[in-house]
């Protein structure tokens, strides 16, 4: 069924002036990426009416370079394609990689950006828990200027954003890539094209005998993805062994809140995400 | 009728320079479909199946999840465009010959996907070409035939 169209407008600035400015001029108007997402949220006939802005012709939203210290930006219409197949990205960040290769499948990779994964706000979504591992930053634009601001910090509850009025992500900035084991699983129906069931993301380093750092994010189990605060604290500090890893499991509940919807349940998710997490601390990549 | 909201969008199909009009938010599946190329199929219209698969500047894109304003400019190959003239293009003719076609409405979309990734993998193992077809459903071949066909057009080349 091919909804009625009368009452939404996309427009295709020029530039990324013309699309900011568009933003401002047109209070509720909203960033339109690469439409993997939005697309089908017009299909099913839930997009809401209105305003759209197409990001498609901003060269300052694309590309993946070096800044300064050794971080590394990358711009938010960059697709999962682009992120697999960037050496300095699947090198320095390989989680980012590994959650690319598992969103969707290649059509939906190459059109689809890590931004519009963003803030399309899901929980489920499979790239924002490996943002999380890294302590990405978001770069955040309108016509007014632009401010940074952590990850971390985005996601305000169930598809709520920091974010102002006319304001888009214009980039993701990854700090210096930090040295540890890494782990990334997506459990869904099947491999490819499937939208999680639940998703752990984990980088751990252990040195003379204690763990030195430990950050673990995970997706569909709380209204926003989450960093499993409790989780690590429990980890920090201590000998990786059988009773550290006990500890971690009884303070997982403390960080996750998971419910019954159709892709999945509580119960269900809460013990995957468990077996997650011994997984993660057992057989590190 | 005219629709005062329609928008004309120049682009290239299959070598030819066409003119698309409709909504900017129109699915370029349907602007494709209704300028005569009904070779692009609907399947599932919402990203999961694959079918409407089109070449958009040589990437592969559902053409359902595409808003007609994005293409733009750009250069589309759908299945109409894949043979040259009655000259099967390799992966087709192995679709034919290892009978990865049945009912034929995925095979639009699994033709380009094949395609795609013979431009991008020298020699891909049956890893890659599972991976490059995973965002395409068969509801009749049970999908081995289908990478057989893949694999063999890949030899040949």
């Amino acid at each position: 069924m091919i909804p009625l169209l009368d009452n939404y407008t996309l427009v295709a600035p020029e530039s990324l002036a013309g699309v900011l400015d568009d933003l401002s001029r047109h209070p509720g108007a909203r960033p339109f990426a690469g439409g993997t997402d939005l697309m089908v949220v017009l299909e099913a006939g839930h997009l809401p009416e209105g305003r759209y802005v197409s990001l498609q012709h901003c060269p300052e939203l694309l590309g993946i370079q070096e800044i300064d210290g050794g971080r590394i930006s990358i711009g938010a219409m960059t697709t999962y394609t682009e992120i697999q197949r960037s050496y300095r990205l699947t090198r320095d960040y390989p989680l980012l990689g590994r959650a690319a290769r598992e969103t969707g499948g290649v059509a939906t990779q190459n059109r689809g950006t890590i931004a519009g994964n963003i803030a399309n706000a899901s929980p489920a979504a499979d790239t924002p828990p490996v943002l999380l591992v890294y302590d990405a930053e978001l770069e955040l634009i309108s016509a007014a200027g632009s401010r940074r601001l952590p990850y971390a910090r985005f996601h305000l509850g169930y598809k709520q954003m920091d974010l102002r009025p006319g304001e888009i992500i214009g980039r993701i900035i990854l700090p210096q890539p930090q040295k540890g084991s890494v782990y990334y699983r997506k459990v869904g129906t099947r491999r490819a094209q499937a939208i999680s069931k639940v998703c752990l993301a984990g980088l751990i380093r252990v040195e003379a005998n204690a763990i030195q750092d430990v950050r673990i994010a995970i997706g569909s189990v709380a209204p926003t993805v989450v960093r499993a605060m409790a989780t690590e604290e429990a980890l920090r500090g201590q000998p990786l062994d059988a009773d550290t890893i006990a500890a971690a499991e009884r303070a997982l509940p403390t960080d996750i809140a998971p419910i019954d919807d159709i892709r999945s349940t509580a119960r269900y998710r809460a013990r995957v995400a468990a077996n997650l997490l011994r997984e993660f601390l057992g057989f590190r990549l | 009728m005219a629709d005062p909201t329609a928008v004309g969008v120049t682009c290239t199909i299959n070598g030819r320079k066409t003119r698309l009009e409709g909504h900017p938010m129109t699915r370029l599946l349907d602007a494709i479909r209704k300028s005569g190329l009904t070779g692009t199929k609907e399947g599932c219209g919402e990203g999961e199946c694959g079918a409407c698969g089109v070449l958009l500047d040589g990437t592969l894109v559902n053409s359902c999840l595409t808003p007609l304003v994005h293409a733009s400019g750009a250069s589309i190959t759908t299945i109409e465009g894949v043979a040259a003239g009655n000259m099967l293009h390799e992966v087709q003719e192995a679709f034919l010959e290892h009978g990865g076609a049945q009912c034929g409405i995925c095979t639009p979309g699994m033709v380009l996907a094949a395609i795609e990734l013979l431009t991008r993998a020298e020699d891909p193992t049956e890893d890659d070409v599972r991976i490059a077809l995973a965002g395409n459903l068969c509801r009749c071949t049970g999908y081995m035939r289908i990478f057989e066909s893949v694999l063999e057009a890949a030899k040949r080349r």
